[in-house]
C-alpha cells in the first residue's frame, strides 16, 4: 500500500509523562513521527496533539489504535482525509546585510509573512501556513543563508462546525 | 478517619478483595510492611526473588480469574519485577504491582536505590502510576484494579514514595472511576455479529481457533455450544488451551509451530477460520501470509488493536467473546459435515504424538503423557518454556477448564515453579503440578524454599535432559547439530529437595513412573520428582522457523527424507 502522512488529532489528559507514553509507543510499534505538536484546547485538563505520521492506511489505522489503548489518550482521530485547516509556524533567522534587506522583505511581503526582529546583519521572519508554504520561502531565503530556523509541526482544526474528535 | 498513605494502600487492597499478596520487604516499603501487620485478613508470601513475586501474582491471577498483588522495594526491587511484569503483559494477565519509591524530595537525585520504574515498565504495562500526593493513592488503587481486571486484562504498576506511604489524609475509598480515555468494553456491533453469522452460515469446512480470550471471558459453555451445534472442530493457541475438552471429538489440540498435524492441516484447508480471543501469534500462525490460505477469517476480540495487526480479518467484531458468542449462536445455522468431520478424523487419528527417544532412556514425552493423564478437573498443570512445555500443550489431556498456566507471549524459563505458588493459593483444594525443565528450574529454584515456607504441596516433576532443550533442538535441526552452550551441569534435584525438606525421588525407567506420580499425589506435602530422560529427544510435530503452517516435520525419519 501507499505510504503518505497522516494528520492524527489526540486528545490527551495533561498530566506528567504523557507525551513519554505517546512517544515511547511510537517507537516500540516502528513508527516515526514526522511532527508532533502539543498544547492546551478548549476543554479543561485536556491537551490536544496533532500528529503527523507516514505510513499507508493500514500502518497508520494499527498505530491509531494502540494510541488508543493508552488509558490518558481520550480520543485520537485521523483527520487526512478530512477538509481540514492545517497550519504550521516557522521562526527564520536570516543573514541580512543592507543591500540584501529591501529584497528579503519584499518576498517576506509576497508570503504574508512578518519580521519579528531586526538587528544590523540579521532579520528574523515569522511565517504561518502550510508545509508547502513554509517550504517555499525557505527555498527563497536559503541563498541568503539561514543561521537558525525553528518549526512547530502541523497542527489542524478539521473545517465547518463540526469538531475534529470523535467521542 | 485519618490514616497514612501505608494505611490506605491497605484498606484499599482489602476492599479490592485482595487475600494474598506476593512480595519482599526493602528499605521503601518499610511502612508499608508495618501497616500489613494490621491487616491479618491478607495473606502474606515472602518470596525469595522479586521476579518469583511477580510470576506468582501471575500464577494466581490466571488460576482465579482476578487481579494478582505484588510488592517490591525501589531499585532492585522493582527491577527485579520487570520480567514478570512483562510476562502479564503478553499473556494479559490482571497483576497491580505495587513498588515503594524513595521520597519525593530524593526523586531525581539519584538517592540510593532509586530507579525510574514507571519509566522502565512503560512498554510493558497496561498503565502505571507515580503517586506523588497521599490524597490521590485511594483513587490510584481503585483505578489500578478496574484498570487491571477489565476489557483485556494486564498489569498496572503504582509507584509510592515512601514519604507517600508515611503522610497522612482522610481515608475515603471512591466507589467508581472516572476515566475518560479508557473504554474497555465496546458492546459488539451487532450489524458485525450479523455479518459474521452470514459467513460462518456460508461456510462448509469451518475450524474454530479458540485463544485465551476464550478462558479470560469464560466462554467456555458458549464455545462448546457453538462448536457442537455448527459442527466446527477447534484448534487452540497454546493459551487457549484449557478453553474446550481436549477429549472432545471435535478438539485437535494446539496449532502451531509445535501444533498437531490434524490441528494445522485444518486450519489449512478451512474456508473459514472462526478466531476467538487470540492475537494470532506467531508461534500460533508461523507464516503469516501463508496462514489459512483458503479461508476468510473471522476474528472476535475484546481488543480493537488486534483486529488486523497481524492477520487481516475479512469480518471481525470487537468485543468480549462470551458476549459475542451469545449473540452469534442465534444467528448460526445448525449443520452437519460429515465429509469434513471425517477428514479432521482421519488427520487426527493417522498422525498421532509419538515418543522418540534416541536411546533406551525415559522419553520425555512419555514422562509427560502420563504426568497430564493423571491430571484430573482438580488438577492444575503449570510449566515452564522449551520443550517440556510443549509436550505438556500436545498432550494435555486435562478435562479441567483453564488448568494449564505456561508463559506464552514472553516465554519465561522460570516461570513455573512462582507462577505454581500463585495457582496453588488461588486453589487450596486443587493439586498443583509443575513440569519444569532442568534448565528452566535452575532459574528461580531457590522458590523451593518458599513452598516449604508456606506449608504449600506442590508437586514438581523435572524433565532432565542436561540440555537446554529447545535451543539443541534448533542447533541439531538448523545449525548441523553445532551445539553450543545448551549442555548444562545441575545440581542432584533429589538431594537439593532434601536440603530444602522437601521429599523427592528419581525416576529412570518407564516402570517407575505410575508409582512415582501416585506416591507424590498421595503424598501430604511438597514432593519433587527428577526424571532422568533421553537427552536429544525433539518435539515433533514442528514447523520450521518461517515456514508456513503445512510445512511439518513429523519425526526424525522424516526429517532426514
Amino acid at each position: 500500500m501507499e505510504e503518505k502522512l497522516h494528520t492524527l488529532v489526540a486528545l490527551v489528559q495533561d498530566e506528567p509523562g504523557v507525551l513519554t507514553r505517546i512517544a515511547g509507543l511510537f517507537r516500540r510499534r516502528g513508527f516515526n513521527i514526522e511532527s508532533l505538536s502539543v498544547g492546551h484546547c478548549e476543554q479543561h485538563r485536556l491537551s490536544r496533539m496533532t500528529i503527523v505520521v507516514k505510513g499507508d492506511d493500514a500502518e497508520v489505522d494499527q498505530v491509531t489504535r494502540q494510541l488508543d489503548k493508552l488509558i490518558n489518550v481520550v480520543s485520537v482521530t485521523d483527520i487526512t482525509r478530512c477538509d481540514m485547516v492545517a497550519r504550521e509556524l516557522a521562526l527564520i533567522k536570516v543573514t541580512a546585510t543592507s543591500e540584501d534587506r529591501s529584497e528579503i522583505m519584499q518576498m517576506v511581503d509576497i508570503y504574508r509573512a512578518k519580521i519579528v526582529d531586526v538587528a544590523p546583519d540579521s532579520v528574523t521572519v515569522e511565517i504561518t501556513g502550510g508545509e508547502d508554504k513554509i517550504d517555499s520561502l525557505l527555498t527563497l531565503l536559503r541563498p541568503f543563508g539561514i543561521t537558525e530556523m525553528a518549526r512547530t509541526g502541523r497542527t489542524a482544526l478539521i473545517r465547518g462546525a463540526k469538531s475534529s474528535i470523535n467521542n | 478517619m485519618n490514616r497514612t498513605g501505608a494505611q490506605i494502600l491497605c484498606e484499599s487492597l482489602v476492599r479490592e478483595g485482595v487475600e494474598v499478596i506476593f512480595g519482599i520487604s526493602g528499605g521503601t516499603v518499610i511502612p508499608l510492611y508495618d501497616a500489613f501487620s494490621e491487616y491479618p485478613q491478607i495473606r502474606r508470601v515472602l518470596v525469595r526473588h522479586e521476579q518469583a513475586a511477580a510470576h506468582a501474582a501471575a500464577g494466581y491471577a490466571r488460576t482465579k480469574q482476578k487481579a494478582g498483588v505484588c510488592v517490591a522495594t525501589s531499585g532492585p526491587g522493582a527491577t527485579n519485577l520487570v520480567t514478570g511484569i512483562a510476562d502479564a503483559y503478553m499473556d494479559s494477565t490482571p497483576m497491580v504491582v505495587i513498588t515503594g519509591q524513595v521520597a519525593t524530595s530524593f526523586i531525581g537525585k539519584d538517592a540510593f536505590q532509586e530507579c525510574d520504574i514507571t519509566g522502565i515498565t512503560l512498554p510493558i504495562i497496561k498503565h502505571n502510576y507515580l503517586v506523588h500526593d497521599v490524597r490521590d493513592l485511594a483513587r490510584i488503587v481503585k483505578e489500578a484494579f478496574h484498570i487491571a481486571q477489565t476489557g483485556r486484562p494486564g498489569p498496572v504498576l503504582i509507584d509510592i514514595p515512601k514519604s507517600v506511604q508515611m503522610a497522612v489524609t482522610e481515608f475515603e475509598y471512591p466507589d467508581s472511576v472516572d476515566l475518560p480515555g479508557y473504554k474497555p468494553t465496546a458492546e459488539p456491533d451487532y450489524s458485525h455479529v450479523t455479518c459474521a453469522a452470514e459467513l460462518l452460515n456460508r461456510a462448509e469446512r469451518p475450524v474454530i481457533m479458540a485463544g485465551r480470550g476464550v478462558i479470560v471471558s469464560q466462554a467456555y459453555e458458549e464455545l462448546r455450544q457453538l462448536a457442537e451445534m455448527y459442527q466446527a472442530p477447534v484448534v487452540h493457541t497454546m493459551l487457549g488451551l484449557g478453553s474446550f475438552p481436549p477429549q472432545h471429538d471435535l478438539d485437535l489440540g494446539m496449532i502451531g509451530h509445535h501444533g498437531t498435524v490434524a490441528a494445522n492441516k485444518t486450519v489449512q484447508a478451512a474456508d473459514l477460520v472462526l478466531a476467538v480471543g487470540t492475537r494470532f501469534g506467531d508461534r500460533a500462525t508461523m507464516r503469516t501470509r501463508d496462514f489459512a490460505p483458503h479461508a476468510v477469517v473471522v476474528h472476535i476480540d475484546i481488543d480493537p488493536a488486534e483486529i488486523g495487526k497481524n492477520v487481516i480479518p475479512f469480518a471481525s467484531v470487537v468485543g468480549d467473546a462470551k458476549t459475542v458468542l451469545n449473540m452469534l449462536i442465534p444467528l448460526v445455522q445448525p449443520a452437519v459435515r460429515p465429509e469434513w468431520i471425517q477428514q479432521i478424523r482421519t488427520w487426527r487419528s493417522t498422525h498421532p504424538l509419538v515418543p522418540c527417544a534416541r536411546t533406551s532412556k525415559l522419553s520425555a514425552r512419555t514422562v509427560i503423557r502420563n504426568v497430564c493423564r493423571s491430571a484430573d478437573s482438580h488438577t492444575v498443570i503449570v510449566t515452564g518454556v522449551g520443550q517440556h512445555q510443549m509436550f505438556t500443550a500436545q498432550e494435555y489431556m486435562s478435562p479441567r477448564t483453564n488448568g494449564l498456566i505456561s508463559s506464552g507471549g514472553l516465554g519465561t524459563m522460570g516461570f513455573e515453579l512462582p507462577a505454581a505458588i500463585g495457582a496453588q493459593l488461588a486453589s487450596p483444594e486443587d493439586a498443583v503440578w509443575v513440569v519444569a525443565g532442568d534448565g528452566g528450574f535452575q532459574m528461580t529454584m531457590q522458590e523451593l524454599s518458599t513452598v516449604v515456607q508456606e506449608g504449600l504441596s506442590i508437586k514438581i516433576a523435572i524433565i532432565s535432559n542436561g540440555y537446554l532443550g529447545m535451543v539443541r533442538q534448533w542447533q541439531d535441526l538448523f545449525q548441523q547439530r553445532n551445539y553450543v552452550d545448551v549442555a548444562l551441569h545441575a545440581p542432584d534435584f533429589v538431594k537439593l529437595a532434601d536440603a530444602y525438606g522437601i521429599t523427592a525421588m528419581r525416576v529412570e525407567t518407564e516402570e517407575e513412573i505410575g508409582p512415582a506420580l501416585r506416591k507424590a499425589n498421595e503424598h501430604s506435602g511438597p514432593f519433587l520428582i527428577d526424571f532422568v530422560v533421553d537427552a536429544e529427544e525433539n518435539v515433533y510435530p514442528m514447523v520450521a522457523p518461517g515456514a508456513s503452517l503445512d510445512c511439518i516435520i513429523e519425526s526424525p525419519e522424516k526429517v532426514a527424507a
